[in-house]
């Protein structure tokens, strides 16, 4: 919303520095989110177009004698081609510095002189034409400053960040009536009024309001005698440093009275409309309609439409009136419409329909009822004002009601705003903050409560705690003062969220870099990283289709990114994550969803994962087992492997299909560990808690065993059946050594562990020890396709 | 030769055969004729016998004399060979220590981790806990508790990501017999709505995670982000102590030159509702271009936590009243590092993860 002080001022008497009365708007509520001072256009003056002439070597530009009350025109190279000799023009001379920092020098275009600028509105920051030089109003005196000409010289001109609960700060005097209390200045809105003429408004118009909960309150009046014009410049410089366009003097003077009173309004050739009557229902699905800029549009149940007397509808409420009954050139006779609407209803029609205006965005918020009959008379005013030899209006407004929002009195408690507010308040106090925005406010019997009326451009306010911030908003927030609150607990993070930091410093601890890939994938990216999800999660309203389903699996974002860094030439990266994945629940509800971790090694084998899982296994003290299992999703077909903890399936490790990493652009091996991370979070807890072995006082005894092993048979079987033999005098078993070569046959490797024997309650004799070997022995010779080496 | 004689010689022959020795082999090998029985000096203890009672004092003193002699000549010797021995030594030990290959380097956590991790202990510091949930949600988690029914204009504010659960969609459970909406979390308020629905107050907690806008890619947004929020439920909770939290907060993380302030804004689960600004990071509130020359820079939304979020937790607004803050965690590590691009963060290019 951008307000000017001039305008503000004609509702109160408003002094300040701009800078104090934008930081008092800001601490309203009403963020300054630009402020402009207009005095830095010294130098551009009115001036008069002399001659025009063809510049002698260029097409594209023409040579422009410019008048500046001096005795000499001065020549301009100019661009634009649609001033005429006579013409007032904006010119800015030489050592003009223009709003956007450029200064004006004299300058030599294709061999003529330019000795200053002709410019357009948008070059001054005064609209946002840009096509051609602003052509100005005859009246306007030659060599003057330009701004001072306007009217406009040391104005300010804020735009304010209005939130959606503030619909009365969606016009120029509800800006004020909030600036107003803060200075504690008074505030008026004047009481404009029209002589009217003779005659029945009645007899040339009628109102119908069919439902009534889309339309409170319809109010409108008959004018005659109009003439459509152009508006003066004043009121097209208030439109246009509002943002707004100036069209012809009855549309501008339209949205003049939205601007300044918050009231939309719509106006229609009263010739057009059969015997005047206007009625107000909402549409049935399927109607169609021609709006005013002839689209046709189709309808739903819900919104809102105007109709004719023959039930045709001529405009949608709120939103946009219909072709069929626009103003024009030649109208005389104008029926004005200043509705009031339900707000939901506009919201969803405009949105629906993507006529997002003005006019909508103050419906959506709701605007003021009550004052209707006074917005009518401001724009009979206005239109008055303005039209040579004045217009006619007819009788009296016609004012019909549907349903008023009603809001009842509130009580407020002058304990419960101080309990809230953190801050001792006295009733008057409170009385003196919110009496000057318009709510009234009575006493009653119980000293603590008094009952606060809310004013019909407020509908946003309808609790005691929104009086609340309504009083908290005057009194400022920041003078009410700081206290900390003290939680009786102390602070802490869950055993879960320390073991997930605790899991990625292993990750970083082993070289690891943290990666944040996009969770969002397109469909093709699941078969393309080799996964198998027949049904991903997806989204109904994707940005892009590269971005419509959620991921099944942390491997295609790694892998991604890891394609990312070897198109940048960062080979050999080794990139983890922590993350959600996706996939359909069995039921309704929410998706699944699960946390892994992920971790992507390029430029390495399996061991580098296995060794990452033993790293991370020893940190939180679990053992995982790794069972080989060919052909796991995405994986590497002969190089991949479950993992389990306490016997349940908790992820794989391994390395990516070479497939997969060709698709990805990725030419070296990459290992890859996934797991899950409530279950290793889960086993870490339980595994912190284990008791206390104690440590045995009797001498160990090692004892290595190397076997000849068929490639079939996993390391982890001989291992297992190690530990099974032993029992419990084995402390540790370790694989130490791996090796095949041409003295062993092909279809075997050799595996050697090293164990260690300890008994708890004795030292073990050479012969039990001894016992204990051929046991292991006899063991894993006959239990599997494997001999001792000797 | 007079027994005085006798000692002096054997002692000068003593010193000489150890000045001798070539190293600390040498030495050793010939301590046997240094000291002992069978040494010199040694036998020459014999000659106490074979002087005169009143002489033997003096004979034992000067031997004793020349017995230190040796001893010390010894020592000395045997320190310098021992000292040689152990240069040697540490001379064919000798390394070139900027020969060292690259090995494996520390890894580095990503810049939002660490920035979250950061708030956290923070807020840990203050007293909170730090809750979760999940970034899926129903609309009722998402808008519905939070006071933005259906037709809430203010839902046109987040920009949502629906989810399309095809035949799984359950038809009849939402308002009006629609189905329910099943998103992706438009901010970490439904974590703070699952909390008062599951854990009696007081409540001083944070949430941070991931959320998702359907927001195009550009340098200040990005479709997902993070977010953290904090929610306090207590007896007696006021503006003033959502004020003097976010101060507490401000300077704890940013330093004590840092201060928060309140303006008055709009959310609809809070009332009154407040933007909470910061002083500029970059220059301290003298004004620079960052803060548009104010001084303040805007942070986050908060406010009073909105009686009907209350009570759609179950919550008796008379009995229990709380505040609740949220800000983005992206835009805090882009500002601390002077980050131009939102996007740089999320390209996973190690270049830029490492600088972290």
């Amino acid at each position: 919303m951008k307000v000017l002080l001039s305008w503000l001022q004609e509702f109160a008497p408003i002094k300040g520095t701009a800078l104090d009365l934008g930081n008092h708007m800001s601490d309203l509520g009403m963020a300054v989110e630009e402020m402009r001072v207009l005095n830095n256009l010294d130098g551009v003056v009115v001036a008069k177009v002399a001659d025009l002439r063809p510049h002698p070597k260029a097409d594209r530009i023409q040579l422009v004698d410019v008048d500046t009350g001096d005795d000499e025109p001065l020549q301009v190279c100019c661009g634009a081609f649609n001033m005429s000799v006579g013409d007032l023009i904006p010119f800015a001379s030489i050592g003009t510095v223009m709003p956007d920092g450029m200064e004006i020098a004299q300058r030599k275009m294709r061999g003529e002189i330019s000795n200053g600028m002709c410019c357009s509105a948008s070059e001054l920051g005064l609209g946002t034409d840009h096509d051609g030089i602003m052509i100005l109003p005859d009246e306007l005196q030659v060599g003057e400053p330009l701004l001072h000409e306007l009217g406009l010289a040391g104005d300010v001109l804020w735009d304010l960040e209005i939130n959606p609960n503030r619909p009365d700060a969606m016009s120029v005097s509800g800006v004020a009536r909030d600036l107003a209390a803060r200075l504690g200045v008074p505030f008026r809105i004047p009481e404009w009024s029209v002589e009217s003429v003779s005659g029945s408004a009645e007899d040339l118009a009628t109102f119908n309001i069919e439902d009534p909960v889309l339309c409170p309150r319809f109010t409108g009046r008959v004018i005659k005698n109009v003439s459509v014009g152009s508006s003066p410049l004043w009121m097209q410089m208030r439109l246009v440093l509002s943002g707004m366009r100036p069209i012809n003097s009855v549309v501008d003077v339209s949205n003049y009275v939205m601007l300044e009173l918050g009231t939309p309004n719509h106006t229609y050739d009263l010739a057009l409309v059969p015997n005047g009557h206007i009625g107000v229902r909402g549409a049935s699905d399927g109607e169609q309609i021609t709006t005013l800029d002839n689209q046709e549009r189709t309808l739903v149940a819900g919104d809102g439409v105007i109709v004719d007397e023959s039930d045709q509808a001529i405009g949608i409420a709120g939103v946009m009136g219909g072709a069929s009954t626009e103003i024009s050139s030649s109208t005389t006779g104008v029926l004005l419409e200043l509705a009031s609407w339900n707000p939901e209803s506009i919201a969803r029609t405009s949105q629906r329909l993507g006529l997002r205006s003005e006019a909508s965005a103050r419906f959506e918020r709701g605007t003021d009822w009550g004052i209707n009959p006074l917005a009518v008379e401001r724009f009979c005013h206005l239109l008055n004002q303005i039209t040579p030899g004045g217009i006619e209006v007819v009788g009296e407004v016609i004012d019909v009601e549907g349903d008023l929002p009603e809001q009842a009195p509130v009580s407020v408690r002058t304990s419960r705003m101080s309990a809230l507010l953190g801050r001792k308040f006295e009733a008057s106090e409170i009385r003196n903050l919110l009496r000057p925005i318009g709510f009234e406010v009575a006493e009653t019997s119980d000293a603590d409560v008094q009952e606060v009326r809310i004013p019909s451009f407020r509908p946003d306010t309808q609790t005691e705690t929104d009086i609340a911030e309504e009083i908290a908003r005057h009194f400022g927030y920041g003078n009410l003062g700081t206290s900390v609150p003290r939680s009786p607990d102390a602070g802490r993070l869950s055993p879960e969220q320390k073991l997930r930091r605790g899991i990625r410093q292993v990750m970083v601890g082993s070289g690891m870099v943290e990666a944040m890939p996009n969770p969002f994938l397109a469909p093709s990216d699941i078969g393309k990283s080799g996964l198998e999800v027949a049904e991903p999660v997806r989204l109904l309203n994707p940005l892009a289709v590269e971005e419509s389903v959620l991921r099944p699996s942390l491997l295609p974002g790694l892998l991604a990114a890891v394609g990312y860094n070897y198109s940048h030439r960062n080979i050999g990266v080794k990139l983890f994550e922590i993350g959600a994945v996706f996939e359909l629940g069995l039921t309704n509800s929410l998706p699944d969803e699960t946390e892994r971790l992920g971790a992507l090694l390029a430029n390495e084998e399996a061991f580098a994962a296995i060794d990452l899982l033993r790293e991370l296994g020893s940190a939180l003290k679990l053992s995982f087992e790794v069972r080989n299992q060919d052909g796991l999703p995405g994986m590497h077909p002969t190089r991949c492997a479950q993992v389990r903890l306490n016997g349940s399936v908790v992820g794989s490790v391994g390395e990516v299909d070479p497939d997969v990493l060709k698709s990805y652009e990725v030419e070296d091996r990459c290992a890859w560990l996934d797991l899950r991370l409530d279950f290793l979070v889960a086993g870490a807890i339980a595994a912190d808690l284990a008791p206390y072995v104690p440590v045995s006082t009797f001498p160990s005894s090692d004892v290595d065993l190397a076997f000849l092993v068929e490639n079939q048979v996993q390391a982890s079987e001989i291992e297992a059946t190690l530990r099974k033999a032993i029992g419990e005098e084995l402390q540790s078993v370790r694989l130490f050594d791996v090796f095949r070569n041409d003295q062993l046959e092909s279809s075997s490797r050799s595996l050697a562990f090293s164990l260690r024997l300890q008994a708890k309650d004795r030292t073990m004799t050479d012969e039990e020890v001894g016992k204990l070997r051929q046991r292991c022995i006899d063991a894993v010779e006959g239990s599997h396709k494997a001999t001792l080496r000797s | 030769m007079s027994v005085y004689d006798q000692i002096a010689e054997a002692e000068t022959k003593a010193v000489v055969e150890i000045e001798q020795a070539a190293d600390l082999a040498g030495l050793t090998a010939i301590e046997p004729m240094l000291f002992g029985k069978k040494s010199e000096l040694g036998g020459l203890k014999r000659l106490m016998g074979e002087v005169d009672a009143g002489e033997r004092p003096k004979v034992g003193q000067a031997l004793n004399e020349a017995q230190l002699v040796v001893r010390e000549a010894h020592a000395l010797a045997k320190e310098k060979f021992s000292k040689a021995q152990r240069l040697a030594q540490l001379e064919t030990e000798r390394l070139d220590l900027t020969e060292s290959l690259n090995s494996t380097q520390r890894g580095h956590l990503h810049l939002v981790t660490q920035t979250m991790e950061r708030l956290e202990d923070v807020f840990v510091g203050m007293g909170f806990t730090v809750s979760e949930g999940p970034q899926a949600e129903t609309d009722w988690y998402n808008f519905e508790a939070l006071n933005l029914p259906a037709a809430h204009p203010a839902r046109s504010m987040f920009d949502t990501l629906y989810l399309d659960l095809g035949e799984r969609t359950e038809i009849g459970d939402g308002e009006g017999g629609e189905a329910t909406n099943i998103l992706l979390r438009t901010h970490t308020s439904p974590v703070q709505i699952r909390v008062m629905e599951s854990t009696p107050p007081p409540i001083y907690t944070v949430c941070p995670g991931r959320v998702f806008r359907r927001d195009t890619a550009d340098a200040s947004h990005m479709p997902v982000f993070h977010q953290i929020e904090g929610l306090v439920i207590d007896r007696g909770i006021s503006l003033t102590d959502l004020s003097g939290t976010l101060n507490e907060f401000t300077a704890a993380y940013f330093g004590g030159a840092i201060s928060s302030r309140l303006r008055p804004s709009y959310f609809p689960f809070t009332e009154p509702s407040a933007e909470f600004d910061i002083t500029c990071v970059i220059c301290e509130g003298a004004g620079c271009q960052t803060c548009q020359r104010t001084g303040w820079i805007e942070l986050g939304g908060c406010g009073m936590v909105h009686p009907n979020v209350l009570a759609n937790c179950g919550l008796d607004s008379e009995e229990w009243t709380g505040f609740a803050f949220g800000f983005g965690i992206d835009r805090l590590a882009l500002m601390r590092h002077g980050i131009k691009d939102l996007r740089d963060m999320y390209t996973n290019d190690v270049r830029f993860l490492e600088q972290f």
